[in-house]
């Protein structure tokens, strides 16, 4: 028998593990600090993004559990839809000031761009799945929006896989396909904003060399 | 000493080590969802959403029972928007195309509908009807496809002559239109008695849970689009982000709803490229907003675009406060 150590080679875990303690330490990941220019109403609006999407899938979970056509012989059931409704509609605000602050600060800056293009992935998917929730409301908005809405679809050829008129369809991507696409989406693009951290100031090499320039002629003069 | 440019490029691609602020983002996230659910609640009880009950054949059949049978003899005809709309239902026409892209076309028939036998003849034979229209749906049944094109389209021209019945079914004068008007009358029966909701959609079987055919039959007619018109819903009123009443619709969709208000896709042109570009409407714009999206998804690569952030100072903005700071030293 050997005394030699058998060499353990490193496994896929092993790689996955280490990868995420290098990128993503705990401090990353549940920052108790951030940097000081991060102070601006803009830096609200992906957070309340994210709680708009919990109010989404909150109400969605009651209505899935009463069924597609509860809400319109229930008062609490029409309430519960109007959760939802007013989830979507504050979803989608938010998600655009958020989508319009970092087109404005350049975010996408610094190696960036998944985060940047990940936020635009859950957007247009936030839209196919409003769109399969409005086919699936089972009145005459529904009935209105699936004779328009297959015209354009149908017109892509996507109309073969996505039959906006087929209730069935409809009703599976919206409460397990398009929701599951979005959640991913929508960690892959915070993991990756903790893994690069919030992009700085476009002019902050200038102002930090101001700053450093000033405490340095202040101890100087001192 | 390194530049300023250098500096700032390893400034973003670099953790920040600059001055740092307290933050927690446990407490912003439940804050976060305290304000969400109070303005979702508040909402919720002052506005409530929006609920107006579907429409049914029942309802088009008793409203507009001239329009209903009219619809009926086109399906049959074979003339109707469903009839000649090609894929995904069927091959009568190419569908949309930009150019020589078809993709429509390509695709190819996934939902195949034959408006004559889908939303005429199987709803007949599957209710029990008056021997009249048993014995009309017979005579259908066994004449060529021929004949049976050569009544009912008989009977559509008829009825759409403007000079003649101009679209009222009962002033056609008599011809050669087979059994098509019992078999009309006798679905118009049907829908009147609400019968045909129940069975349109799949004659004979127990489950379903697709509504194509109710969708694309209703809106041959003039009862749906009518609707539609009347409540600001359709394409060229801004209604893809329209909603019945007063709620706010689908805002999000405002960039697709764009373009369909260009004169581009609402000419009456009938010939010419601005006939050709309202014809194939919707796959023009859902063009435009492709290449759009792909622009904003590759803003990050273009020069020029992802510069102007930096042209037009927002960031001045919503940095403000950290700007401050510079000018304070100075």
């Amino acid at each position: 028998m050997s005394d030699q150590v058998e060499e353990v080679k490193i496994t896929w875990t092993g790689r996955i593990r280490n990868r995420a303690e290098k990128n993503l330490p705990y401090d990353r990941l549940m920052p108790d600090t951030q940097p000081a220019y991060v102070v601006s109403w803009i830096y609200v609006a992906g957070v309340l993004t994210i709680a708009a999407l919990a109010g989404i899938i909150g109400s969605g979970v009651i209505l899935t559990f009463k069924g597609p056509t509860w809400w319109h012989t229930s008062a609490s059931g029409h309430f519960v839809n109007s959760l939802h409704f007013w989830s979507v509609q504050l979803f989608f605000i938010f998600m655009v000031v958020h989508l319009w602050g970092n087109f404005w600060m350049a975010a996408w800056r610094g190696g960036r761009w998944k985060t940047w293009i990940s936020g635009l992935v859950a957007f247009a998917v936030s839209i196919g799945a409003g769109l399969s929730g409005y086919a699936i409301q089972t009145n005459v908005d529904s009935q209105w929006i699936a004779f328009q809405a297959k015209d354009g679809i149908n017109a892509t050829g996507v109309g073969a896989m996505f039959d906006i008129a087929n209730f069935g369809q409809m009703m599976m991507f919206h409460i397990f396909l398009f929701p599951g696409i979005i959640s991913l989406v929508v960690l892959a693009h915070v993991v990756w904003v903790r893994i690069k951290g919030v992009v700085p100031p476009i002019d902050a090499a200038k102002v930090e060399a101001a700053i450093a320039e000033h405490a340095a002629s202040t101890q100087a003069g001192a | 000493m390194m530049d300023l440019k250098a500096r700032q490029k390893e400034i973003e691609r670099t953790h920040w080590t600059g001055p740092l602020r307290r933050y927690d983002i446990v407490k912003e996230g439940i804050i976060a969802c305290i304000v969400v659910a109070a303005l979702v609640i508040g909402l919720s009880a002052l506005f409530s959403s929006p609920d107006d009950k579907a429409l049914t054949f029942r309802g088009w059949a008793t409203a507009m029972p001239k329009d209903f049978f009219a619809t009926t003899v086109k399906e049959l005809a074979g003339t109707s928007d469903s009839a000649t709309y090609g894929p995904p239902y069927n091959a009568s026409g190419d569908g949309q195309a930009v150019g020589p892209i078809t993709m429509q076309k390509w695709i190819g028939v996934h939902e195949p509908i034959h408006t004559a036998n889908d939303f005429v003849i199987n709803p007949l034979i599957h209710q029990q009807q008056a021997q009249i229209v048993q014995n009309a749906v017979v005579t259908w049944l066994k004449a060529s496809p021929a004949q049976q094109a050569t009544w009912a389209t008989n009977l559509d021209n008829a009825i759409q002559d403007p000079k003649g019945a101009n679209g009222d079914p009962s002033k056609v004068p008599n011809g050669d239109y087979g059994p098509t008007p019992l078999l009309a009358s006798g679905l118009l029966a049907m829908a009147s008695s609400g019968a045909l909701d129940g069975i349109l959609p799949a004659p004979g079987d127990f489950y379903n849970s697709n509504n194509t055919k109710q969708i694309l039959f209703m809106g041959d007619g003039s009862y749906l689009p009518g609707f539609g018109d009347a409540n600001h819903l359709s394409g060229n009123q801004w209604g893809m982000m329209n909603e019945i009443g007063d709620w706010p619709g689908q805002q999000w969709l405002m960039p697709f709803s764009f373009w369909y208000q260009m004169p581009f896709v609402n000419s009456d042109a009938t010939s010419g490229l601005s006939a050709t570009m309202t014809a194939n409407g919707d796959v023009y714009v859902l063009a435009i907003i492709t290449i759009i999206m792909l622009l904003h998804f590759l803003i990050p690569f273009i020069p020029g675009l992802r510069d102007i952030p930096r042209w037009i100072p927002v960031h001045k903005l919503i940095w403000r406060q950290y700007y401050r700071r510079a000018k304070q030293t100075s």
